[in-house]
């Protein structure tokens, strides 16, 4: 019936999407949080920082240095699109920020389109972490277990940055109340800046480390867009913790489903939304009255 | 401006789908792309519905239009079905059906959330369509062979094969489709449907199950969606599986959004838009794949500075260089009419119960405790306000006036104690029903409708107490409602605003927009009616015209009002309940109140103590 040891690396891969779709989403979810902005263009963020760390990688062949150059032109990207297009859209409806930044989404996959055409590329693991390890009952590829502690340290980082920073502070006030955080005299624009910048490069920075597992298109965003929406809407909106916990089932679920059919991944996924949506409208670890 | 003469726009997009045939081959346009533009138009119209005018962008209209399609594709393919106009009608069901069961689960949250579920949900359906259900869809390859209809007419047969001759067709179906979506636009559904859309909140206030509204909009724009996607398997005589793609969602809304938002033709405007710049960018200028980048950049300007849209940047140019704009109504602060004389003489509209003049209390709060976490915003107040009275509510800022109203109005529901109004137990209801049952309040700050006129603003709120809180009227005319423009017409002489009946809301001055929160309370008829702060904010003239069309707002009337102006509270009230900190201080005659002690202690605080040391 069910094959143990497939079933345990399909655990792990689960892990591994799971890992990554809790830094996208947690990117998504700050930004939201903070700004009151859904950015639709997030997928696409990720998806230009898989290309931004090939792009250094095809100069330097340094992974480290890919890493590094893609989450950093994904942060700078982020900053200039709040500072010449976000910005204005503040204080209009949220429909019209949907509108606006689902369409910079299409117009950063077209240029990405034209530059680099249709066809995928491959950003190979860094040297040390090639090939398989055995776990003693399976024999895993390494690079995807390395992503679980790549981005778990990266989580950690956004922890530390989150909790324990005046920044951190100033932003998990105005996840709350930016009206008043803005009256303390803080310039709460500036730090809107910052998290944009932020909430993008974690997007960034899980495009450039997902590049060796799974090849670059265009397109890569879109799918993991829809994951990420889920994930917040089961961990619920402007959450950390939440869109962590809500990664892990939302990997776990993929990965799980895929094993016996992967038509139904999708399904089950929704089934888990409408189940939390029904049972928790506000998600897991979501606080009531957020819309 | 979908309203001023009847039938206008039927015509006009009648004559115009019968030149278009004419016309635009010599602008350059093939059949098939006037067809294509047509099915864009008639699955936005009903996608416009929802996000224009009930406010609710999805960006899952694929699943609907993918579920319609294939349902009447695999009809007419694989099932032998003979009719295809028939099966473009159980496509659309089928897609409607569909819509009702994504929107009881989509519908449960609002704003982002909502935009976000429909993303969801849109994908699943593409995977389903594509996986589990490959067998019946034909999954990647679609299901080609869709035929194309005729129709009997026993004396000839009509077959409408490919390009102009379906045009015939595909037009017709378009212009039924306005048709439609006209007489649910100007149905009380439709003017529900605008107030979701500018204040879901108020609309919930006024007595309407918004929730049903919004699922019903829903379902219409499902079935829209539905139909026109049977229609693309007969235009292109192959049911295509990327109808099912994220991307369709995308290109409507954006479509939409080009041609303008809240229009009905502003999808199909948007599509005309979208077609022949992808040619022209294609063809003409050899940009092959970049056309979608243009179209996108396009698109971002659009949302940046024309928000809505074509239609809506051509409407106010329209308005520019015919000086409509410009030539404003009377201000304010021009002589008005004496408010009072009147008045007075107006008839009063019928209270809910008018063969019998109740007396005895018409509301009781027994116990009535609201906690928020530690803080204590309410504790064990008991109050009872019989028939007929004018009551008046006064306390200290934060003293819990609010929280009691909202309370009272089931806004917010108490953490113990119990409400009864009219001898009914309303504890725990919701405020929608309470409203229906005679009991509303004007708020603090104003909750208007702000998108729309002062007439409009009325009606919204007569519908729900000449309708109830939910009624699926979707064709019937606004104006064909018994006793509708009575309603609005005496609450608009009440609060005044007979001068300034077709303003839209944000060109009042603010002492207008706080008559007519008053006139939206007033227009659902209640028996009790709460009024937070009617006067707050108002300068030393207004309060004086306030005050006196609060006096004769409450002839036949039972009245509660919170205010924080005491003249003008003690000249109104009967009686007076002086709160603090979450508690009743004490109760009593305005003489009694003003020569209470203790009331003069809590309003001055140390002060006595200040002057006697």
């Amino acid at each position: 019936m069910i094959n143990w040891p497939n079933f345990v690396s399909q655990l792990f891969n689960g892990l591994a999407l799971g890992a990554l779709l809790a830094l996208i989403s947690s990117g998504l979810t700050i930004i939201y949080g903070t700004l009151g902005v859904l950015n639709l263009a997030h997928g696409a963020m990720f998806m230009i920082g898989g290309y931004a760390g090939y792009l250094t990688y095809s100069y330097t062949g340094s992974f480290v240095l890919a890493v590094i150059g893609g989450s950093l032109f994904v942060m700078l990207l982020g900053i200039a699109m709040e500072r010449i297009i976000i910005r204005h859209f503040y204080h209009r409806p949220h429909e019209d920020q949907l509108l606006v930044t689902f369409g910079l989404g299409i117009c950063f996959v077209e240029i990405i389109r034209l530059a680099f055409g249709s066809q995928s590329q491959m950003v190979p693991p860094p040297a040390m972490l090639q090939g398989i390890t055995s776990l003693g009952f399976l024999f895993y590829p390494t690079y995807r277990l390395a992503v679980v502690g790549i981005v778990a340290v990266a989580l950690g980082g956004l922890f530390l940055v989150l909790y324990r920073t005046r920044l951190g502070m100033i932003v998990r006030a105005g996840i709350e109340d930016s009206v008043m955080v803005d009256s303390l005299g803080i310039n709460v624009y500036r730090v809107f800046m910052i998290v944009f910048g932020i909430g993008a490069m974690a997007a960034g920075f899980a495009g450039i480390v997902n590049a060796p597992v799974v090849s670059l298109t265009p397109g890569v965003g879109d799918d993991i867009l829809v994951q990420t929406f889920v994930v917040v809407v089961i961990g619920g909106v402007g959450s950390f913790p939440g869109a962590i916990l809500g990664g892990l089932i939302a990997g776990e679920i993929i990965s799980i489903t895929s094993m016996f059919n992967p038509g139904y991944a999708y399904v089950m996924l929704f089934v888990a939304m409408t189940l939390v949506l029904v049972l928790r409208p506000h998600g897991l670890l979501g606080t009531q009255g957020r819309e | 401006m979908l309203t001023k003469r009847r039938y206008l726009i039927e015509i006009l997009t009648a004559a115009a789908l019968i030149a278009a045939p004419f016309v635009l081959p010599l602008l350059g346009f093939a059949p098939n792309t006037v067809n294509r533009i047509l099915v864009w138009g008639l699955f936005g119209l009903g996608f416009d519905i929802l996000f224009g005018f009930t406010g609710l962008l999805s960006f899952g209209q694929s699943a609907f239009y993918g579920t319609g399609g294939f349902v009447a594709a695999y009809l007419l393919t694989r099932a032998g079905f003979p009719n295809v106009i028939l099966a473009l009608i159980i496509g659309m069901i089928a897609a409607a059906a569909t819509g009702y069961l994504i929107g009881l689960i989509a519908l449960r949250r609002t704003g982002i959330y909502f935009a976000m579920i429909t993303v969801a949900i849109a994908e699943v359906f593409f995977f389903v369509e594509f996986n589990p259900l490959s067998d019946f869809t034909g999954g990647e390859n679609g299901l080609p062979g869709v035929p194309t209809p005729s129709i009997d007419l026993g004396f000839a047969a009509l077959h409408f094969t490919t390009g102009w001759s379906l045009y015939q067709f595909i037009a017709f179906c378009y212009f039924l489709g306005v048709v439609i979506a006209l007489r649910i636009v100007r149905s009380p559904v439709g003017a529900i449907f605008s107030a979701i859309r500018d204040n879901p909140l108020r609309a919930t206030a006024v007595g309407h199950n918004i929730h049903g509204y919004k699922l019903t909009a829903f379902v219409i724009a499902a079935a829209y969606a539905g139909f026109a996607g049977g229609l693309l398997g007969v235009l292109q005589a192959f049911m295509p599986p990327d109808a099912f793609m994220f991307d369709t969602s995308g290109q409507l809304v954006m479509q939409t959004a080009i041609g303008g938002r809240g229009t009905l033709f502003g999808p199909l405007v948007g599509a005309a838009v979208w077609l022949s710049l992808q040619d022209f960018l294609q063809a003409a200028l050899g940009l092959g794949a970049a056309w979608k980048l243009v179209l996108g950049v396009v698109f971002v300007l659009l949302v940046c500075f024309l928000r809505r849209g074509i239609i809506g940047g051509l409407v106010d140019l329209y308005g520019l260089l015919t000086g409509q704009r410009t030539a404003k109504e009377p201000e304010e602060s021009e002589p008005q009419p004496e408010i009072g004389s009147e008045i007075a003489a107006a008839p009063m509209p019928a209270p809910h119960r008018p063969d019998d003049r109740p007396s005895g209390p018409i509301l009781q709060a027994k116990g009535l405790t609201k906690r928020y976490g530690g803080l204590l915003a309410n504790s064990d107040i008991d109050f009872t306000v019989n028939h007929g009275e004018l009551r008046g509510i006064i306390g200290p800022n934060g003293a819990g006036k609010s929280t009691f109203f909202k309370m009272l109005t089931c806004e917010v529901h108490p953490t113990s104690g119990s409400i009864t109004f009219e001898g009914r137990d309303i504890t725990g209801m919701n405020v929608t029903d309470v409203c229906q049952l005679g009991l509303t309040k004007s708020y603090q700050v104003n909750q208007l409708f702000a998108g729309l006129t002062v007439r409009e603003n009325l009606v919204i709120a007569a519908l729900s107490g000449l309708r109830g809180k939910f009624k699926l009227d979707l064709f019937r005319s606004i104006e064909s409602i018994p006793g509708l423009a009575e309603r609005v017409e005496h609450t608009l002489a009440l609060v005044n605003l007979t001068r300034r009946t077709d303003t839209p809301v944000a060109e009042l001055a603010y002492g207008e927009k706080r008559r007519l929160e008053i006139g939206l309370a007033l227009a659902t008829s209640p028996s009790l009616l709460l009024l937070d702060e009617p006067l707050a904010g108002m300068s030393p003239r207004e309060r004086v015209e306030t005050v006196k069309l609060l006096k004769s707002i409450s002839q036949g009337r039972t009245m509660i009002i919170i205010d924080h102006d005491m003249d003008a509270l003690f000249e109104l009230a009967e009686r007076v309940t002086v709160l603090q900190e979450g508690r009743v201080l004490v109760e009593g005659t305005p003489e009694e109140i003003k020569n209470n002690s203790t009331v003069q202690e809590a309003y001055l605080g140390g002060v006595h103590g200040v002057l006697a040391a």
